[in-house]
Formats: structure tokens, sequence, C-alpha cells
């Protein structure tokens, strides 16, 4: 931690929601935040898109959500296809919970090449 | 068979005590905290609060008799003793769901806290819960969006949201207020927020205000990427100038406004929440004025009850307090009414001040927005205390920052992503928070500059108004 004395200046960043202003999560950290979310009885969901096109509500859907999936394996698996399929795209998690009908996690894994 | 007219005054405990009544799911229940003058009994005290509050009067009069009393007069069905007050008792008051207006908490609150509280026979009273039955509900328009709703137009996930009132409160023109909005929403924050005393004042009328305010919300959206908001505050002296400045918020394409629902009166609040559901804007409420309503522990309304009410009259956003801030607020008290406000069902928990088992049916939910002498040190005791569905709101704890508002926003977002991510992980907030900061520091100096900054500040005091506990 480096607290400075001298005024720094801010510099407005592009984002992507949730975690998106800490630095990139490392394998290990990605890996805990699927564990919490399948601990949570949330259905895993994929989707990906060209960062042009980031700020629409939909991004491109990654098959359909894993419906009753709970092995991180499975999960991680996915999510690496669909990076490779698509690298310049974002690709990001969802939890879905159908009880809210809300997303009790969204965050981007992936972050497109060129971005 | 027909009764006989039978003038004069009689005890009220005849007509409205009535300890064998088991309420019916229809009824509208009633828990007041009555502490009674010298002398006069429980029973009768509590049988002149449920008639005094329903269909009674001093003297018996003739045209009762025209009209079924039984079937509209409200009862007192129980009495209790507060833990640990010798002086007062809870008394349960159950009335029938026709005595009241389908959708009106208006005629609820007018009928329930009216002319009772200035009734000689009590010295202090307080209305401590309301149980709305489930058909009385049904009859509410509630939120206008509600959590859900709202989470998905913002499109924001799986985190508290992040807000701020620009300050100073007054003073300021419309075209440097605007920067204020602009640095904190570039900087990292999801919403900011007009004071709940910002109206149209000289030095700041409202169309200026939000005009430039529009242009720091699309602006920031622009570079950022995120979705953006700034409460634009439509209280106003008459609810045609209320919604005048609603319309105008709309024309600019703005997502949210708020509302003073206390000081504006629940008929405002409910006419200018209809207004948000037909014209799809979210609705933040501020709550000036509700301690000098629920502040005192024997007299008054609590603000469960308010709470409650707001959710049923309509807004999406409720002040709650912060518990750890500058303001009043019992966490276990805090708990309940977090939980009245954004839960479908709410069972009976005395520990938390919740009297009564509350269902909402389909209601939409509240965020519960903790506000008020906050900073980021607070940010793991905040998340863990209000979870996801809230907003937290840090004004000064933004704006002191000393490099200015976009970089203490940044130092707030970090600061609850860290948090966010570490509960996650299944690390306990509270225990490991200098840890969890001070790492998440490592990468961001606007945080470490925040934590610099406000290392020794505390709100402590005793709270006020304390649970009743023995």
């Amino acid at each position: 931690m480096k607290a400075t004395t001298a005024m720094g200046d801010y510099r407005t960043q592009q984002s992507l929601e949730t975690f998106s202003f800490l630095p990139p999560l490392a394998q290990e950290e990605v890996y805990a935040q699927i564990n919490y979310m399948l601990s949570q009885g949330l259905a895993p969901a994929i989707e990906h898109e060209d960062p042009a096109q980031a700020s629409n509500h939909y991004w491109t859907m990654w098959k359909l959500p894993f419906f009753g999936e709970t092995e991180l394996a499975n999960v991680v698996t996915e999510l690496e296809e669909c990076h490779r399929a698509y690298p310049n795209h974002h690709v990001r998690l969802i939890g879905y919970d159908n009880y809210t009908q809300s997303q009790g996690v969204c965050f981007v894994v992936y972050r497109a090449k060129a971005w | 068979m027909a009764k006989k007219y039978d003038a004069g005054v009689k005890e009220y405990r005849d007509t409205y005590w009535t300890p064998d009544y088991v309420p019916l799911d229809t009824d509208l229940l009633a828990c007041f905290k009555v502490t009674p003058q010298e002398g006069v009994p429980q029973d009768e005290c509590a049988a002149a609060v449920a008639a005094e509050s329903s269909t009674g009067t001093w003297s018996t009069v003739w045209s009762e008799l025209l009209t079924d009393m039984e079937f509209y007069k409200g009862r007192a069905y129980r009495i209790e003793d507060v833990p640990g007050d010798k002086e007062s008792f809870y008394a349960f008051i159950a009335y029938p769901i026709d005595l009241f207006e389908e959708g009106s908490v208006v005629n609820v609150l007018t009928s329930l806290v009216g002319n009772v509280f200035g009734f000689k026979a009590v010295k202090h009273l307080r209305l401590e819960d309301i149980r709305f039955p489930i058909a009385f509900v049904k009859t509410c328009l509630g939120p206008p969006s509600g959590i859900q709703v709202e989470r998905d137009k913002l499109n924001k996930y799986g985190r508290p949201l992040l807000g701020c009132t620009i300050k100073p409160k007054l003073g300021l023109s419309a075209k440097n207020y605007g920067r204020a909005v602009y640095e904190c929403l570039r900087g990292g924050l999801d919403l900011t927020k007009d004071d709940e005393n910002v109206n149209s004042q000289p030095f700041m009328r409202w169309q200026n205000r939000f005009e430039f305010v529009a242009e720091a919300v699309q602006k920031s959206q622009a570079e950022t990427g995120e979705t953006k908001g700034h409460y634009l505050n439509v209280t106003a002296n008459t609810p045609e100038e209320m919604y005048e400045r609603a319309d105008f918020a709309k024309e600019l394409g703005q997502p949210v406004i708020m509302h003073d629902f206390l000081t504006g009166g629940f008929t405002a609040n409910s006419g200018l929440a209809k207004w948000c559901r037909k014209n799809g804007l979210l609705l933040h409420i501020h709550r000036a004025m509700h301690a000098v309503i629920d502040r005192h522990p024997k007299h008054g309304i609590h603000f469960r009850v308010l709470a409650k009410c707001l959710r049923l009259s309509g807004g999406d956003h409720l002040h709650t307090g912060t518990v750890v801030g500058k303001l009043e607020g019992d966490r276990a008290s805090t708990l309940g009414f977090v939980d009245l406000l954004r839960e479908s069902f709410v069972p009976e928990d005395r520990a938390r001040g919740v009297f009564f088992d509350q269902d909402w049916g389909s209601m939409p939910g509240v965020f519960a927005v903790a506000s008020g002498g906050i900073h980021v040190w607070h940010m793991p005791a905040l998340v863990t205390i209000f979870g996801d569905d809230s907003i937290l709101q840090f004004g000064g704890g933004t704006q002191g920052h000393p490099w200015g508002n976009a970089a203490g926003a940044a130092a707030n977002r970090v600061a609850l992503e860290a948090c966010v991510k570490a509960r996650n992980e299944g690390r306990e907030l509270e225990r490991e928070s200098r840890e969890i900061l001070t790492n998440a520091a490592q990468s961001s100096p606007e945080l470490a500059t925040a934590m610099e900054t406000w290392k020794e500040i505390k709100f402590e005091f005793e709270t006020v108004d304390k649970l009743d506990v023995a």
C-alpha cells in the first residue's frame, strides 16, 4: 500500500462492471468465484460480445445456461472454449437466480484481446 | 335482536378489550408501546387506543345502533410486558380490513396514528409495527420498478451499488454542481444524488441543474461504458410542480428521480410512484424528518412502520441509516427493517424488533440505502450488514478525497469490489477488514490515499433508540 502526499491525476477508465476495478483475476481467484456461485445454487451461463457492442443489455449467449451444473471443471472448460472461439470478444460469467429472477453473479472473466 | 340505546359514558374495555379474539388473516394488526397515565389500568388503556384509532368516541352515540359495531370496531386482543421496562406495555390491536380504503397507506396512518396520539389517558404512545394483511398489500402499487428490474436496467449484478450525495449540500451553481456529478461518475460510482433539500433555490434553479447533470451522466456513461444515473430531486411545494420536474427529467432521458416522502407526504409519494411506474423511471426516496417521528423510544412511530408504508406507497430505494456512520441506528433493528424492505416474507423476530409475520406477496423489493458519515474503512462492515441489495453512499467519503471526487469514487469502487470478492471467497470481512483493504490498496493509490485520510474517523455514540431487551 502506497499513500502518496503528492496530488494524483485520475484517468477515466473504461470498465466492465463488477470486479473491473480490481487487477485481472488470477486463475484461482476466478475458480473461487465460480465455486461461490455453484455453492449458492446459481445456474452458470456464459456470454460473449464484441467490445464495441458491450454496452448493450444483451450479449451473445454461449450455448444455453448450464442448468444443474455443479462441477467447477465443467464451467471452466466451457469458459475456455468460448474464449478460444471468440478471442476478440469479452467473455462474462453469469449466475442465474431463478428465485429472484435476477443474476446473483455477473463478471467478465476474459477481456477482449485488443481492448 | 336489536339493542337498546343507552346514553352515557362506558369504559372502553367493555367494548374494545377482547382477549379471546383470534385475529383474522384479513385483519390489519398493530402493536403499540403504551405508557399510561398513572392509575389507568392496562386493559382500559389498550382498549382506549383501539377505540380511538377505530370506531370509538368518548360517549355512546345513538347512531352506533344503525350499524354493526361488532363488525367494524378495532379490538385490543393482547397485552405484553415490555422487557426491561415496568412503566410501559405492548398493546396488540386488530382492525377489520374494511376500516381502510384499498391501496391507501394514507388512510391507514390517519386512523392508526391520528388523534389517539394526543389522547390524555396515555402519557406516551409509540406505534411499533403494523401487520398489513396480504389482501391489503395486493391493493397497493408498491415500488415502481423494484430491485430486480432496477438491476436489469442498470446492468449491475452481484454487488451493492455505489453512490454519493453531491456536496456542499447547498450553494453550488448548476454548472459547478454538474461538474461534481461528472467527476464522481467517471471515477466509478454508479449513482449520484441530489441532497434532500436541493429543490429549486435561487442559486440553482431546477431546470439548470437537470440539464447540466444530464450532460454529466451522458458523458460519464460514454467514457466508462457503464450505466450511470443521478437522483434528480423533484420534491416541490405542489404536486403540479413536482410532476413538471419529473416530466423534464424524463424528457432529458434520465433514469432516476427522487422524493422526500415524509416532508412531501404519502399522498405526493404514492402519486409520484405511480408516475414512475407509468414512465419507466426509478424512484429514490429520502427520509428527511424521520428522526422527529421515530427516534424517541416511547413516543412516535418506529421507522420499521414508516419503511413498510413506503414500500406500499412506492419507492425503489429507501434510506435506512448505516449502523456504522454518523447517524443513529441499532444493528439488529436495522437488519429487521432492511428485511422488511427487500424480502417477500418476513417472519416475526423480536430480536430484530419485528412483531408480526409480514407477507408481501409479489410486491417488489426496495433497495436499502446506507448513507451518512461513511468512508472506505466502513466498507467491510457495510457489505456484511447490508449485503448485495443495497446502495452504499459515500458523500464526504468520496468528495473529501485529497485528489478529488473521481479518485474518491475509484477508491470506494476498488474497496467495494475487494470486499465482495473476499466475501465470495468465504473470508470474514469484518474480522479481516484491514488485511483485505490493505491488499486492495496495493494496486490502487486512490484507495491507499483514502485509507490514510480517514484512518482515525469513527462515530461511536450510544444508540438512543435501542430494542427492548431485559
